[in-house]
Parts: structure tokens; C-alpha cells; sequence
């Protein structure tokens, strides 16, 4: 039995929709384990997210209608952005709404605005959490877009369908122009997700927190979305690490065999992923913010390195 | 393995040498610094390994086991003990900052690339992609000799240097003659020595490694 | 129906006559206004139309008029490259026509009416001039008209020391630039090889026969002269000073389009005229237009005067479309003739984007200083409340200039970025190695830009009002300025939702120019989709990402309103502290911090802190004083060394002035006897 492209992009976005959260918990279970406390239970963000809608919202008397607007808008690109990675299948119509470049871009409407609204009502903590999640951005994106190059030189394109199906169906050869651009990804990652050694999803202490102290204003439904759709972004930067360089497994049509193999895989690869990430973020104490621009910039340099490896070597 | 799979797994150790070239000038620590080293060498034994499974040179082994031995465990070794005896762990400061010679680091590598364009146009071996790396590491360790303020920081400099020379020559010719290598390992042993008794005498003198002491050795002024 | 030429000529006719007729309304002040904005307006619109249809159809017409000077008369000639320039003119003289009805009837009765109108019509039929213009003469004539006129207006609130200054100075580097754009035309009609004055027509330029030595002499003063008033750095030290200070109506024309007319100079000078060129011209554009882009907006970041930084960001600008420019001369000096088709649509619809935009945010600018009377902008704060309108519209600008998606600056950036990912396919392997650090520049660029936006916006609008005067006092402008400003606001949107129609219609321009054509591989899979080389490539559709945000936002917000959770507004939670105050929000020099400790070597930055004791108890701190001064280091390496020759050599020639009459009496007795023995 084949299914029709649409409805693999449908059952992805509800995938990515649904399956986002238990990622995310399935991240706090095992950072849990590895650093011996008690694990919440996987089903946890779920939780989460359901007290949240049900919650009042209390807003500041100076709140402005692009205080109410920006967590709608961050679920609205996030989802957006979550149709466009390919998952499962090679064969995804709306993936050519935007290549890589174009969903960097994307991520980057979601950080302008909630950076705003960290403005909005006026207090300090907000204002400081925007200003140092500019510029962590600022200093990221450059790496971000090295890699990208890397990436590219490989398979002649940024289109992500395109980059997945050449990456998939070559044979194996080792490419360290890869290696650097995957371990100048996962710093690149660690940064636009706010994971440690940059930014600490956990705190709340009011001198390291980045971006919880943008949200900090927020409640009830509004927070939820926000919460929701940062557990997506965590989720597709995964999924956009493992399309980049590793899709083995991924479906080239509608199959549903092929698509039930993998989803398999994809659930493995994301384990494994996360695993990798949990023992960065157990190994690493949070960087000064200072000492950042060093973090990032090394994350420059092994892009750029794997650049000049693939004119240089291969 | 293949051919084509060694001349990829050389690909593989000369970035990865690159790489650790790039570690050196970005670490600030000192004994940080020597385990690069360590790591260095280990690749580069590892490279002329497999260099010489390729081509077919064996005496080539004969090279790799000699660097294994002198530049992952004996030089590391002299170098940790001299840290030790002279107390130092501090972090060492740089004449320019990191991201800045990272920068340097790049050009010094697209020059090279550049230089040895002709080169690859001429030659037939396997390794001629190599020169372009091996002859960046012999320059970023140059770099790091001149941007480091501490004594031992530039002995760490002239290694890597003497490394990237090594990786040169295998790259472009497989190898030096078996008696022109023993005659460097024996030099380098010697001059580690000689490193390392100067850096007693230094210390004891100025109290301290810091290279820019040294400055007040001028008699204007 | 008329030709596209005439219908530019009559746009610029009706602009000279109304410069003309505007003291004539003079008694009636509001008719005056409205009805010359209104007919400049119209003006503007037939040069839209004329530079649409000749894009459209790629004609190319010429005409000899019968002014001028004897046996040299004034040439007109209007192809695809300066019916594209004439849109960008057009459009926007369109939308600040509108709002400088509103705009300039601010003023009241304190200044000259007609002396703004007269300069406004002026400074529009001017730029058009410069572009329709097909000689050295009339260019120059039209570009001295653009500048003298851009002076006056500049001037325009004089009693201000700081705005003669400013005035004073950009008239200074707009004339050094004049003379080296006049010495490049000098070289190629000296060179053309044709009797003296018919080399001085643009026709002899195009088949002019120069070695390179000539052409590189040639190409590089005239691309000095062109830098100069585009303001890449570092001949940007006028920019930042002149357009704060003009009228915002004027600072939105001149950022947003006489910055551009030295972008249609260049291209007319290196793709039009010149044609065979090195690759290294190319490299030296990129280079300049890669710092002016990173230094432009680390500049803007660290100004706090509202106009002052969106002056720098249209520095940044410049050097993006530099920056588009440069890539495609060098693919076109290796023969790469699609490639740098998209280079050059990506410079051309960066050059009409940056115009929109930049318009718009200097028209939002300029609302924002009718409302407050106040450029700094820690003096501001909150206004998106007390001004529905313009909060909205601006942001629309700011989300456009950090090249966020779906709006403009986002497209015509990624199609740079598309350029530099096909630099591989260049011959030259160290050009292979270099360019793609050139993206990452560009990276840092776009990501400091939604910074500096970011910035702007948040301590703008956002937050609580920080200013003196009574917050209540402020009010949103008039109808002819929001008008203005929405018009621009929807052109932002339609060119970036629909890239694919704008760059269809542009085809005709990289066809002229570089002999490749886009617009079929672009345009391969529809108007929702574009795919500028291919679709394996790189893709990428403006419509999806708008339906597709609008939609998911739409249904979740139903989806969430549906069942009722009640909100509650309380006051702001303020950490214990008695009393949250404006004063404990972040300012726009806090927000920079970050960056300015990261990239502050760039700049001479100058931090004091002094602690001033309690009056009653010395030993406590009774309030603390924070003095932050920037300066642009190229102010100290290039400028004021020059300053300083220059007053040197005037003191030196100053010794000349004695007071006395005999010493006067003698120098013209001097002056007679030397000149007598040279003529004996």
C-alpha cells in the first residue's frame, strides 16, 4: 500500500506535533538518570502543556497586542517550519516552501519576536534576556550558515528533500568535510536551542537565564504555546541534524512499509541523539556569556574547516 | 582496504591533524596543550600507517612506530614531568586574542592551499592532497610559536612545526630516507633536552617562563 | 498609447513646471501643499508606469532634445536599467509625496513652504534626470541639480549649527565625488577615440575600444565618485550626519533612493560601458561592499538617535547590494553568464527592496519625531500604544530589513546567499576558498540587523514611556502619513510574497546586461514557487510561508478561544521592589552591551563611570553618572588628518592677509611685474 504524499506530510506535522513533547520528556528523563535524581515520567510535558491550557491568563496592564500575538506566532512557524524537514519520507510536497537557509530564517521570525515581547512590558529581566539572545544569535549565525555551506558543497544544493536524498542513496565514502560541519552543527544546536554550555532551559536564577527570562511574563495558554513549540524547535533541530547527515532509513515514496521502517529509525536516531546531547549537557557547566563569542566562534572554525577540507582533501 | 578507502582514511587523519593544529592555538592550558600534542602525533603515526600500507613503502612502519614512540610518549612525557617540576598550570596569555589568530589561522590555511596549488597539479600520489594540510600545520605552528608569550608554549610551537614537516614529506614523497629521519628523532630527543635545561635556567633567573621577561635582556635604556 | 519615454518626460516636466508654480499658491498654504504633494505624487506615478512598461518589454529609446549647448545637446535614452531605476524613484517618490502632505503641514507656519516644495520637486525631476540622462553633460548637469537640490534640504532647518554642518559636509564629499565621476567620463570619452564632443555622449562610451589600463582608471574613479554618495565605507562619514538632520520626508528620498542612483552608475559604468573586465574589479566591490555591510550595522547597533542608526543601516545596505554587485562581475568576468544574471537580480531587487523599507522605517522615523519631538531614543518608549498605526507599519519595516520571511529583505538576501552557494562553480580555486567566508560576513550582517531591530523597536515602542513631557500629549499622525506609510508597508509584503513576478519582470535587465536570462528557471514551477537555477537547488515560496503561518496562527487562536479561560490584567510584577519605574527598564545602549563588549575593538569606544558622593553622608554613592561616547574610528584615520592639512595649508596662505593697505598694493604690483616678464 502506498500513501499519497499529502497524507505523509499531514501524518509528519501531527507527528511532530504529537511526538514533541514525549521527546522532550524522554531528554528530562534521561538528564535525570545520568545526573541520579528521580526521573519525572516521560508523559510529563504533556502534563505540562495540559495544566497550562487550562490555566487563566494574567497579563500585565501595559502588555500590548504583540505580547498576545507573539506565542501564537511562534506555534504558527514552528508548525510551519516542522512540514518542511523530511522525517520519513523523501516525498514531501510542502518541503520546497523553504530550503535550508529559508528555515534558518524561519527560526529567526520565532526568535524576533519572542525577543520583543520579552520587551514589551517594560522590566528588566526582560529587556537583558532579548539583548543576550540577539547577540548569542548574531554570533551563531554565521557558523550556522558555514555549515550550511559545507553541507551543500556535497550534494549542490541547499533544498533539504534534495541534500537527504544524496546524502541516503550514496555509497559510504568518509567525508571529513562532514565531520567538522556536523560537530560545527551540534555546537550551532546547543546555541539556537538554549541548551548548557550556553543558555540553561532549568534555571530560573536571575542572572544566567536567557530565554526563560524573555517568557518570564507569560502564563496560562500563551505559555504553553511557547512551551510546546520550543519543545518542536528542540525537536526539529534533531530532525534537520539527522536529515543533514545521517537520513539512512528515510522512505523515497509512500510505502508503507518503507515509512513504518523509517519511523523506526528515526525514533532510534533521536534516542541516540539524545543521549549524545544529555552527556554534553551533564560533561559541561554553563559558559560565561562572555566566553561565548569563543564557543561559537570555534563552532565557525569547524565549519569553515570542513569548507576547506572538501576543496583541499576530497 | 581498499585503495580508495586509505586514501579517504588519510584524507580523514590529515583534517583531523589540521584540526589539532587549530586546538593548539586555541588552548589555554598547558598541560591541555601537551595531551594536543600527544593527540597529534598519534594521528601522525597513524597517517604514516596507513600511507605506508598503501604505497607499499614499509619502511614507512618503521616511521610510524618511531613517531608513535618519540612524539605521543616520550616528548609528552619530558614535557609533563617539566611542567610538574616547574609548577606551572596556569592559563597562558596570549599576544593576540584566540578568535583573532583563529582568523589568522584560516588565511594561513587558504595560503597554503594556494601554495601548493602547483604542486598537486604535478604529482601522482595518492597523499599530494595532503601537502596543502601538512604544509598549514608547519605555518599554524609558526603562528603559535609567535603569538604565545610562554617558553614552553613555543617548544609546543617548534614541535608542531617539526610535525607538519614530517606529515610534508610523507606527503610528497612518502617518506624521508630511513637515516635523515632517525637523524631528526635524534635531534628533536636532543633539543627537548637542551629545552628543557634552558627552561630551569630561565625560570630560576626570571622566576618566571614568560618569554617577554626576556625583553629586559636589551641593555638600551 | 504613448511611448514609456514620453511618459517619463512628461513626469519630469510636471515636476520642473510645479518647482515653478509653487511660490505662485503661496498665499493659500494648505492648497499649496496638498495640491503640489498630490501632483507630485501623479509625477511619481507616471515615472512607475513608464520604467514598468520599458522593464516589461525591454525596449530601448533614445531622443536628442534641442536644449543644451551648441553642437552638445542634452541626450535622453530609457532602457531596461533605467526603467528599472526610474520604478525605484517612482515608488517611492509616490508613497513620500503622499505623506509629506501630512508631514510637511507639521511644520505650521514656522518656515518657508515654498522653499521645501521647490527643493522636493526639484530633488525628484533631478534623480529621475540622472537616470534617464544619455551624455556626460546632461548626467553631470542632473546630478549637480540632485545634489544642490539634497543640500538645500538638508539645510532646510538651519538656524541649527549641527544641520549647517552636516550640510556642509555632505555637500563637500558630494563634489569630490563629482569631479572624480566628471575625471572617469573624461578618461572614456578621451578615449573613445571620437572628435571632442561626440565622445562625450553615452553612445561613444558603449563602443569604446580602452585598453585595460584606461578602462580600470576609468571604472574605479568613477566607482570612487559613485561610493561617495552611496556612502560605502569608508566614504560614509556624511551619511550618518546629513540624514538625521533633513526633514524625514527627505531623509526617507535620499536613504532610500538617491543612495541609488550610484548603484545605477555602477552598473552603467561596469556592465553597460566597460563590459570586459577582470575579475579583481569585481573582488574589490565585494570586499567594500562586505565592509560597509558588517561595519554599517555594527555601526547602527551602537547609536541611540533614532535617524542617525537607520542612516547606518542604509550604509549596511549599500554594501549588501555592493555586495550582489561585486559577485556578479566577478561571475560575469569568467563567462558565467546565469550566474551572474542572479547576482545581479539579487543587487537590483535588494536595491528596490532597501528602498521600500527604508522609506517606510525613515516615514515611520519621521512619525514618531511629529508625535514626540525627540530623536533619541532613550527618551522614548511605549508608543505602540498611544500609536496604533504606526507601530504596526514600522514593524513591518524592521521585520523586512532583518530579512525575516515572508517579507522583502528576506528574498532579495537569499538570493545573495544563492549567489555565493554557486561560487564553487567558479575556475579559480582561491576565489573557491574565499567567497563563502563572504556569506558568513553577510550572515553576521542580516543576524546583527534583526538585532539592531530588535533594538529599535522594543525600546521604541514597547516597554514603558521613558520621556519628560506627559505621555498622554503624544497622538498618532494624520491620515496622508499613515496612508504613506501603508502603502509602503503592502509593497514590503507583495514583494516579498510574490519574488517570482518581480524577478519574470526584471529578466529583461541581466539579459541587456550580463547575456543570461533567470526567469525561466526561476519561474519553472509556477508563481508560488521560486527556484532560481534549479529546482534540486535551492527553493523557496513566499506564498506557503505566508498562507501557512497565517493559517496555523488562525487556527489555534480559534481553536484556543473557543472554550473560555478568562485573562486578567494586574500590574507588572516588580521582583518586591516598591515601585517598577521606566527608568529600570533596559535602554538602547544597555541592549548593545553584549556586542559592544564582543566587537568593540571596531570602534574607539570611551566608557566612564563616576560615583558622586551622598551630599550628607560623603562616604555613601549618592547617584552614579554613565557617559558612553563611539566614535567612527575612520573619522580619526582618514578625515582628520585631512581637516588638518587643510587648515595648515589655509593658515600658511592666511599669512597673505596683512591688513595694510601698501602690502595689498604691492601684491598687485608684484603680480603686474612678474606677469609682465613672462609675457616679454
Amino acid at each position: 500500500m502506498s500513501l499519497h504524499p499529502f497524507v505523509i506530510e499531514l501524518l509528519q506535522f501531527a507527528l511532530l506535533l504529537g511526538l514533541a513533547p514525549a521527546f522532550a520528556g524522554w531528554v528530562k528523563v534521561l538528564k535525570c538518570r545520568v545526573q541520579g535524581r528521580t526521573a519525572p515520567g516521560i508523559l510529563q510535558p504533556y502534563r505540562d502543556i495540559r495544566r497550562l491550557f487550562g490555566k487563566d491568563i494574567v497579563l500585565a496592564e501595559n502588555a500590548s497586542w504583540l505580547f498576545r500575538f507573539t506565542p501564537y506566532l511562534t506555534f504558527g512557524v514552528t508548525a510551519i517550519a516542522a512540514g518542511i524537514i523530511p522525517l520519513i519520507s523523501v516525498d514531501l510536497p510542502l518541503s520546497a516552501t523553504a530550503d535550508v537557509i529559508a528555515l534558518v530564517m524561519l527560526f529567526g521570525i520565532v526568535r524576533f519576536f519572542t525577543a520583543l515581547a520579552g520587551m514589551d512590558i517594560g522590566t528588566a529581566f526582560g529587556g537583558m534576556g532579548s539583548s543576550r539572545e540577539m547577540t548569542i544569535a548574531s554570533l551563531a549565525e554565521p557558523a550556522m550558515l558555514m555549515a550550511i555551506f559545507t553541507v551543500s558543497l556535497a550534494s549542490n544544493s541547499t533544498s533539504l528533500t534534495q541534500m537527504v536524498s544524496v546524502m541516503a542513496h550514496s555509497e559510504f565514502v568518509i567525508r571529513p568535510s562532514l565531520a567538522f560541519a556536523l560537530a560545527a552543527f551540534i555546537l550551532i544546536a546547543l546555541a539556537e536551542t538554549g541548551r548548557i554550555p550556553v543558555d540553561n532551559p532549568a534555571t530560573h536564577l536571575e542572572l544566567t537565564m536567557i530565554h526563560e527570562a524573555m517568557i518570564l511574563e507569560y502564563s496560562g495558554r500563551h505559555l504553553a504555546l511557547i512551551e510546546w513549540a520550543g519543545m518542536m524547535k528542540l525537536t526539529l533541530f534533531f530532525a534537520l541534524g539527522i536529515a543533514a547527515f545521517c537520513p539512512w532509513g528515510i522512505a523515497t515514496g509512500g510505502d508503507t512499509g518503507l515509512l513504518l521502517l523509517a519511523l523506526v529509525a528515526l525514533a532510534a536516531k533521536l534516542v541516540v541523539g539524545a543521549c549524545i546531547m544529555v552527556l554534553i549537557e551533564t560533561g559541561l557547566a554553563k559558559l560565561r556569556i562572555f566566553r561565548l563569542p569563543e564557543f561559537l566562534g570555534s563552532a565557525f572554525l569547524l565549519a569553515t574547516l570542513g569548507m576547506i577540507a572538501f576543496f583541499i582533501l576530497e | 582496504m581498499t585503495h580508495t578507502f586509505a586514501a579517504q582514511l588519510n584524507s580523514l587523519l590529515a583534517a583531523l591533524i589540521l584540526l589539532s593544529a587549530f586546538a593548539l592555538l586555541a588552548q589555554r592550558k598547558i598541560m591541555g596543550l601537551v595531551h594536543i600534542f600527544a593527540w597529534q602525533g598519534l594521528l601522525l603515526s597513524l597517517s604514516t600507517a596507513v600511507i605506508g600500507y598503501a604505497s607499499g613503502e614499509h619502511h614507512l612502519y618503521i616511521s610510524s612506530l618511531l613517531t608513535l614512540g618519540m612524539k605521543v610518549i616520550l616528548l609528552p612525557y619530558i614535557l609533563y614531568k617539566l611542567v610538574h617540576k616547574l609548577k606551572i598550570h596556569r592559563d597562558i596569555e596570549a599576544v593576540v586574542n584566540v578568535p583573532t589568530t583563529m582568523l589568522l589561522g584560516i588565511i594561513l590555511v587558504v595560503f597554503s592551499y594556494h601554495l601548493t596549488a602547483p604542486i598537486r597539479e604535478l604529482s601522482n600520489l595518492m597523499t599530494r592532497s595532503t601537502l596543502a594540510v601538512a604544509l598549514a600545520t608547519i605555518m599554524l605552528g609558526m603562528l603559535m610559536m609567535v603569538t604565545r608569550r610562554h617558553a614552553v608554549t613555543q617548544i609546543l610551537g617548534f614541535l608542531a612545526m617539526e610535525n607538519g614537516l614530517f606529515f610534508a614529506a610523507t606527503s610528497a614523497t612518502y617518506g624521508m630516507p630511513m637515516v635523515v629521519e632517525l637523524g631528526v628523532a635524534l635531534d628533536l630527543l636532543i633539543a627537548a633536552f637542551i629545552f628543557g635545561i634552558f627552561f630551569f635556567h630561565i625560570n630560576t633567573t626570571f622566576e618566571s617562563l614568560d618569554v617577554e621577561q626576556m625583553a629586559k635582556l636589551k641593555e638600551t635604556d | 498609447m504613448p511611448a514609456a519615454l514620453d511618459i517619463a518626460g512628461f513626469s519630469v516636466l510636471l515636476l520642473l513646471v510645479l518647482a515653478v508654480a509653487a511660490p505662485l499658491f503661496r498665499p493659500v498654504r494648505t492648497l499649496q501643499i496638498t495640491l503640489v504633494f498630490s501632483l507630485a505624487a501623479v509625477a511619481s506615478l507616471a515615472a512607475v508606469v513608464a520604467g514598468v512598461m520599458t522593464v516589461a518589454d525591454g525596449s530601448v529609446a533614445s531622443a536628442a532634445m534641442t536644449l543644451g549647448l551648441p553642437g552638445l545637446p542634452f541626450h535622453l535614452r530609457l532602457d531596461p536599467l533605467a526603467g528599472f531605476f526610474l520604478v525605484v524613484i517612482g515608488l517611492m517618490g509616490f508613497f513620500v509625496s503622499i505623506y509629506s502632505i501630512g508631514y510637511v503641514k507639521g511644520y505650521g507656519g514656522q518656515r518657508s513652504m515654498t522653499q521645501m516644495i521647490c527643493f522636493y520637486t526639484l530633488f525628484l525631476a533631478g534623480m529621475l534626470l540622472v537616470v534617464l540622462a544619455d551624455d556626460a553633460y546632461f548626467f553631470l548637469v542632473a546630478w549637480e541639480l540632485m545634489a544642490a537640490a539634497s543640500y538645500f534640504l538638508v539645510m532646510y532647518e538651519d538656524e541649527k549649527g549641527e544641520n549647517r554642518r552636516a550640510a556642509f559636509l555632505y555637500l563637500l564629499i558630494a563634489h569630490v565625488g563629482a569631479l572624480a565621476i566628471l575625471l572617469a567620463f573624461g578618461v572614456m570619452a578621451g578615449q573613445s577615440g571620437r572628435p571632442v564632443f561626440d565622445g562625450y555622449t553615452f553612445d561613444a562610451m558603449r563602443t569604446a575600444q580602452l585598453t585595460p589600463g584606461w578602462a580600470a582608471a576609468a571604472f574605479f574613479l568613477a566607482f570612487f565618485g559613485f561610493a561617495a554618495k552611496a556612502g560605502v565605507i569608508p566614504l560614509h562619514v556624511w551619511l550618518p550626519e546629513a540624514h538625521p538632520v533633513a526633514p524625514s520626508n527627505i531623509s526617507a528620498l535620499m536613504s532610500g533612493v538617491m543612495l541609488k542612483t550610484s548603484i545605477y552608475g555602477i552598473c552603467r559604468f561596469a556592465f553597460d560601458f566597460i563590459k570586459e573586465f577582470p575579475w579583481w574589479w569585481g573582488g574589490i566591490v565585494l570586499v567594500l561592499g562586505l565592509i560597509s555591510a558588517v561595519m554599517g550595522v555594527l555601526y547602527a547597533l551602537m547609536q541611540h538617535d533614532l535617524k542617525r542608526l537607520l542612516a547606518y543601516h542604509s550604509v549596511e545596505n549599500i554594501g549588501i547590494i555592493l555586495i550582489g554587485l561585486g559577485l556578479s562581475m566577478i561571475f560575469a568576468a569568467f563567462h558565467l553568464p546565469t550566474l551572474a544574471a542572479l547576482a545581479l537580480v539579487a543587487a537590483l531587487y535588494h536595491t528596490l527592496n532597501h528602498a521600500v523599507f527604508k522609506g517606510l522605517l525613515f516615514m515611520g522615523a519621521g512619525a514618531v519625531l511629529h508625535a514626540t519631538h525627540e530623536r533619541n531614543m532613550e527618551e522614548m518608549g511605549g508608543l505602540i500604544h498611544r500609536m496604533p498605526w504606526t507601530a504596526p507599519l514600522f514593524l513591518v519595516g524592521c521585520v523586512s530589513i532583518s530579512a525575516l520571511p515572508p517579507f522583502n529583505g528576506f528574498v532579495s538576501e537569499w538570493l545573495t546567499f544563492q549567489a555565493f552557494l554557486l561560487s564553487p562553480s567558479l575556475p579559480h580555486p582561491l576565489l573557491k576558498l574565499l567567497i563563502p567566508l563572504g556569506a558568513a560576513m553577510l550572515a553576521l550582517t542580516g543576524a546583527l540587523a534583526a538585532a539592531c531591530f530588535v533594538k529599535v523597536f522594543g525600546v521604541v515602542f514597547l516597554g514603558q514611556w521613558r520621556g519628560h513631557q506627559k505621555r498622554e500629549r503624544i497622538h498618532e499622525v494624520g491620515p496622508s502619513m499613515r496612508a504613506g506609510m501603508l502603502l509602503a508597508s503592502i509593497s514590503c509584503l507583495l514583494l516579498g510574497i510574490f519574488p517570482t513576478w518581480v524577478i519574470g519582470w526584471l529578466d529583461t535587465i541581466p539579459e541587456q546586461l550580463c547575456g543570461g536570462r533567470l526567469a525561466e528557471s526561476a519561474g519553472k514551477f509556477g508563481w508560488m514557487w521560486l527556484t532560481p537555477i534549479a529546482h534540486g537547488r535551492a527553493s523557496y515560496s513566499g506564498p506557503m510561508v505566508f498562507i501557512g503561518i497565517l493559517a496555523v496562527v488562525a487556527v489555534t487562536w480559534l481553536l484556543l478561544h473557543a472554550r473560555a479561560t478568562s485573562s486578567r490584567r494586574v500590574p507588572i510584577w516588580d521582583c518586591g521592589f516598591a515601585r517598577l519605574t521606566p527608568r529600570m527598564q533596559y535602554t538602547a545602549s544597555a541592549f548593545s552591551m553584549p556586542i559592544r563588549r564582543v566587537l568593540g575593538f571596531l570602534f574607539a569606544v570611551r566608557e566612564q563611570v563616576e560615583v558622586v558622593p551622598h551630599t550628607n553622608h560623603p562616604s555613601l554613592p549618592g547617584s552614579l553618572q554613565y557617559r558612553l561616547r563611539i566614535r567612527d574610528r575612520f573619522w580619526n584615520w582618514l578625515y582628520v588628518p585631512q581637516g588638518d592639512a587643510a587648515y595648515w595649508i589655509a593658515r600658511q596662505v592666511g599669512k597673505l592677509q596683512q591688513g595694510r593697505i601698501q602690502i595689498y598694493l604691492l601684491y598687485s604690483f608684484v603680480t603686474l611685474i612678474v606677469l609682465l616678464v613672462f609675457l616679454g
